[in-house]
């Protein structure tokens, strides 16, 4: 054992203090010690993209980086999406656009694609889909959830015309 | 799985990182950049430092400046970082290109350039990168400053010249004059993997004649290293596809695959033609 680490966590905006080892990851500190089990795990090594959390406005790996390294940034996970009970436009084209079947993925795909469009709602096809390579699904084979992105780029569009 | 126990340090001067450096690397003490590499190694439980020492917090190591005909990238530079905007000429391009091939984006957030250097692994673009145009490196420790050669750094399968107590205190490239002409390649099983065969060229060509060419290859021997014989054999003629064809196939002779995956030579040929073939502006199926 080595000596537990005074850590405050700011997520989706809320301070959670946490008490962890050093080689607490994020996500399993976001999971065990905040509660927020909407951030799954899948490899644990960076590989499959489930655990995909934004720091400050960035997707990361939150199983690559250690709680006590995010430590006053911004993280924000998939509880902190829908807004005063509303889901995201993200969320619901996922659901209107058939983009989970089991939803293992889901979380980390919900991520990713926050930032994209966050980023850029105007970014080509091409971008689109390199990126969202990023994450395995083992489910959707990644059509619908190119068409959810891509549905809810052209409403983000819309509303803030450019 | 999880990462096996450590003790973490966060050092907030460069003075203060290395100092730890050299107490702590003789007791496993380790530089943690991006744990991009190093993390999952530790989640596989195939690395076990003792210490990390977080360089993260240091101010003023993600620079990345040109000046003197050089780009130098700091050590805390992501991949990310890396974009044409932020490097003039060719080298801006060329950098840009091979940065879409390194993992996926929320890897390149994070992950840093210098990283993928001191951890040397041999289908690394970036080591390619180094290997290809002469980059040099700058190692840093308690004992001084100095600067290692790109033939010199890699010493073989994720070993470099660095000694433990040293930080990889930035990288400098040589910026590419207008009007070079480069080309990348790799084939990999899908997007974002590390490389089966990786291959970069750059290649100055006045008044359709090579004057000078560089072929790198990576992820084929145990680091990546320039291709000599294929190279000479491209100086003072005209860059055809027929020339082009003969000097991926001296390239081929002269490698030393570390396994003996009987696909890896063609893959390497078929990687070093198609970049030749981009520099030279030709298409060469
Ligand atoms: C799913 C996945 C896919 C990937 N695909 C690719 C790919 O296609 N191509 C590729 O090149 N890489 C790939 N990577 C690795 C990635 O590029 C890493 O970012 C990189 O190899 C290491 O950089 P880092 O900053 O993350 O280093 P870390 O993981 O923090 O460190 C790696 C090693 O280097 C040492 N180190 C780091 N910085 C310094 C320094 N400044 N001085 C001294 N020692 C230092 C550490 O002690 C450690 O031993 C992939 C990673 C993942 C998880
Ligand atoms: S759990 Fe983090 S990438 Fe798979
Ligand atoms: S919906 Fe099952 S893994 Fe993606």
């Amino acid at each position: 054992m080595t000596e537990a680490l005074d850590v405050t966590l700011t997520v989706n905006g809320e301070r959670h203090a946490v008490r962890v080892e050093a080689r607490r990851t994020l996500a399993d500190a976001l999971r065990e010690d905040c509660g927020l089990t909407g951030t799954h795990l899948g490899c644990e090594h960076g590989v499959c993209g489930a655990c995909t959390v934004l720091l400050d406005g960035e997707p990361v790996r939150a199983c690559l980086l250690f709680a006590v390294q995010a430590q006053g940034r911004a993280i924000r996970t998939v509880e902190g999406l829908a807004e005063g009970g509303e889901l995201s436009p993200l969320q619901r084209a996922f659901i209107e656009n058939h983009a989970l079947q089991c939803g293992y993925c889901t979380p980390g795909f919900l991520m990713l694609g926050t930032a994209l469009l966050e980023r850029d709602p105007t970014m080509s096809d091409e971008a689109l889909v390199d990126a969202l390579s990023s994450n395995i699904c083992r489910c959707t084979g990644y059509a619908n959830i190119a068409k959810a992105v891509r549905a809810a780029a052209a409403e983000m569009r819309e509303r803030v015309p450019a | 799985m999880k990462p096996p126990p450590f003790h973490y340090h966060a050092p907030r001067t460069e003075a203060e990182a290395l100092a730890l450096l050299a107490e702590l690397a003789p007791a496993e003490g380790r530089i943690l950049a991006g744990g991009q590499s190093l993390v999952p190694a530790m989640a596989l439980r195939v690395a076990r430092p003792l210490h990390l020492i977080d360089i993260n917090g240091l101010p003023g190591l993600d620079r990345l400046d040109v000046g003197d005909g050089h780009l130098r990238i700091g050590p805390l530079v992501r991949h990310a970082m890396i974009r044409r905007e932020s490097v003039p000429g060719p080298l801006g391009a060329l950098l840009d290109k091979v940065r879409g091939h390194i993992a996926h984006l929320p890897i390149r957030t994070r992950g840093t350039v210098c990283g993928s250097l001191a951890n040397a692994d041999p289908a690394s673009e970036w080591c390619l990168v180094v290997a290809t145009l002469g980059g040099e490196m700058t190692a840093r420790s308690l004992r001084g400053e100095r600067a290692i050669a790109a033939e010199d750094f890699f010493q073989g399968f994720m070993a470099t010249a660095l000694e433990p107590d040293e930080l990889l205190a930035g990288l400098r490239l040589p910026l590419l004059a207008d009007g070079t002409r480069w080309g990348f390649h790799e084939f990999s099983r899908r997007a974002g993997d590390y490389a089966q065969a990786a291959s970069l060229v750059v290649m100055e060509v006045r008044d359709g004649v090579v004057l000078a060419a560089r072929i790198g290859i990576g992820a084929v021997e145990d680091r990546p290293r320039r291709l000599p014989e294929a190279e000479a054999l491209l100086i003072g003629r005209a860059p055809t596809a027929e020339l082009l064809r003969q000097a991926a196939a001296t390239a081929r002779a002269t490698l030393l695959p570390t396994d003996d995956d009987p696909t890896r030579p063609a893959l390497a040929e078929a990687m070093i033609r198609r970049a030749l073939a981009d520099a030279a502006g030709i298409a060469l199926p």
